[in-house]
């Protein structure tokens, strides 16, 4: 049977991981490098990197780095982070990225999934999406969370999934930060909505959290955190063999 | 030296990355002169079918690849790589495919009920036959697959299948010729360790 992935989530600015200071055992803690190398060979099941930057300067940076890291590491890699036209989707496939995630960029131009997904195919194109609860209804928030775009979050996904998103990481807002928990009631929500693979993201805090998450939605595929595991709060062997032993299916 | 065939579709950078990482030569490149030159073939490929299999007729590579096969040249399809092998492809229409593989390349949604589509993610190998390819691997090895259509081929030509819904050819070989559904440059030390066997063929 396939297994609940786990994926840690590197958001790199200036060719730097922002939220790494804290990490040990590595002597370059905050390169985007060397602790992909890590995570890749301590059971992470995929990356995900994060460009968060602004210039074309630091764009340049940031792909120089996901081609050292894809020379390394052999697990599959995703890339976020500006990706507004179907050059940037070129721009960091041809820099080693399997899969590219959209986010502002799918509602700033409604056409970016319908002809990514064309062209490379659905598998390569991951809808991401920002979720809050405004009135007690699930919106669309963009531009980092900043903007509400009023838009129904559950209808913008399933319209994503129809133009061609292989994959949906549903961030919760509420939840982020907070380290109490996925935001269940949102994820069931989504994974109930679509027939494509799902990933949590937002809430993580402790290794219970994540059984919670897998228990209470048995078919949501995997889950994303950044802090718990750069502050080393979770090893994900750790993670790993406790979701194992309460019978939840991973690669370890 | 292992030619990879280029023909304008998938991530060739990481396949050229885990051939060097393991300390293999190898080519990206549509030139029939590499390519008879080189030793070994890999064929790529992530997308749909219909297009890849016209890209590579555009390119006269059906052509070589077929004759390459014919003298034994160990060739390694990998996903779209491999099904392209394989005699005839129904997605979107009906295709024909290079023959080197005997079976046809059918949709997920028709065996895995109501499970999602693609089968993505990481799974385990569960071994069919003894393979060369397996030198250095295990049974129950996981490996990372991304796909929406699979090969239907006779059990003999099977070497591992891999469980989703219902058991699914996750490799496959007839000759010389040897195919992948999952990613090898992206299934970790399982992945390149099945690289590195394949590499070692003669």
């Amino acid at each position: 049977m396939i297994t609940k992935r786990i994926i840690p989530c590197l958001d790199v600015k200036n060719g730097r991981v922002v939220k790494g200071k804290n990490f040990t055992g590595l002597a370059d803690v905050d390169s985007p490098v060397k602790l992909a190398e890590y995570y890749s060979t301590n059971n992470a099941d995929e990356l995900v990197f994060y460009d968060i930057t602004a210039s074309s300067e630091e764009r340049k940076i940031f792909t120089n780095i996901l081609k050292e890291t894809a020379k390394k590491v052999f697990i599959p890699l995703t890339v976020g982070g500006g990706i507004e036209k179907v050059e940037d989707f070129d721009r960091v496939l041809k820099c080693g990225a399997d899969k590219v995630s959209v986010n502002s960029g799918a509602i700033k131009n409604k056409n970016l999934i319908k002809e990514a997904s064309r062209i490379y195919g659905s598998q390569c194109v991951v809808l991401s999406v920002d979720v809050k609860r405004v009135d007690g209804k699930f919106k669309v928030f963009s531009k980092g969370g900043r903007e509400n775009t009023d838009m129904d979050a559950i209808e913008w996904i399933k319209t994503c999934v129809n133009d061609g998103a292989g994959e949906v990481v549903v961030n919760s807002i509420d939840t982020d930060g907070v380290k109490k928990g996925f935001d269940i009631e949102l994820l069931k929500l989504v994974n109930a909505a679509v027939n494509v693979p799902v990933i949590a993201s937002g809430g993580a805090g402790s290794i219970e959290d994540f059984i919670n998450l897998y228990k209470e939605i048995p078919t949501i595929d995997a889950s994303l955190a950044a802090s718990i595991f750069h502050y080393k709060e979770i090893s994900i062997n750790d993670l790993k063999l406790r979701l194992k032993s309460e019978n939840i299916s991973v690669r370890i | 030296m292992i030619a990879i065939i280029d023909y304008g579709v998938g991530n060739l950078f990481s396949l050229k990355s885990s051939l060097d990482y393991i300390g293999v030569e190898s080519i990206i490149t549509n030139d029939k002169s590499e390519i008879l030159k080189a030793d070994k073939i890999i064929l790529p490929g992530v997308g749909a079918f219909r297009d890849a299999i016209k890209k590579l007729a555009d390119l006269g590579l059906d052509i070589v690849i077929k004759e390459e096969a014919n003298k034994n040249k160990p060739i390694l399809g990998i996903c779209l790589g491999m099904q392209l092998l394989f005699d005839v492809s129904y997605e979107f229409g009906i295709y024909k495919g290079l023959s080197l593989i005997p079976g046809e390349i059918k949709p997920l949604k028709d065996v895995t009920n109501s499970l999602k589509i693609p089968h993505m993610g990481w799974n385990k190998l569960i071994f069919n036959k003894n393979s060369s390819l397996f030198k250095y691997i295990k049974d129950g090895d996981y490996v990372y697959f991304v796909h929406s259509f699979y090969g239907k081929t006779n059990s003999e030509f099977v070497s591992s299948y891999t469980e989703y819904g219902t058991p699914l050819t996750a490799s496959c070989e007839y000759k010389n010729v040897y195919g992948t559904q999952f990613h090898p440059e992206k299934s970790g030390d399982a992945g390149l360790n099945i690289l590195k066997a394949f590499s070692e063929l003669e």
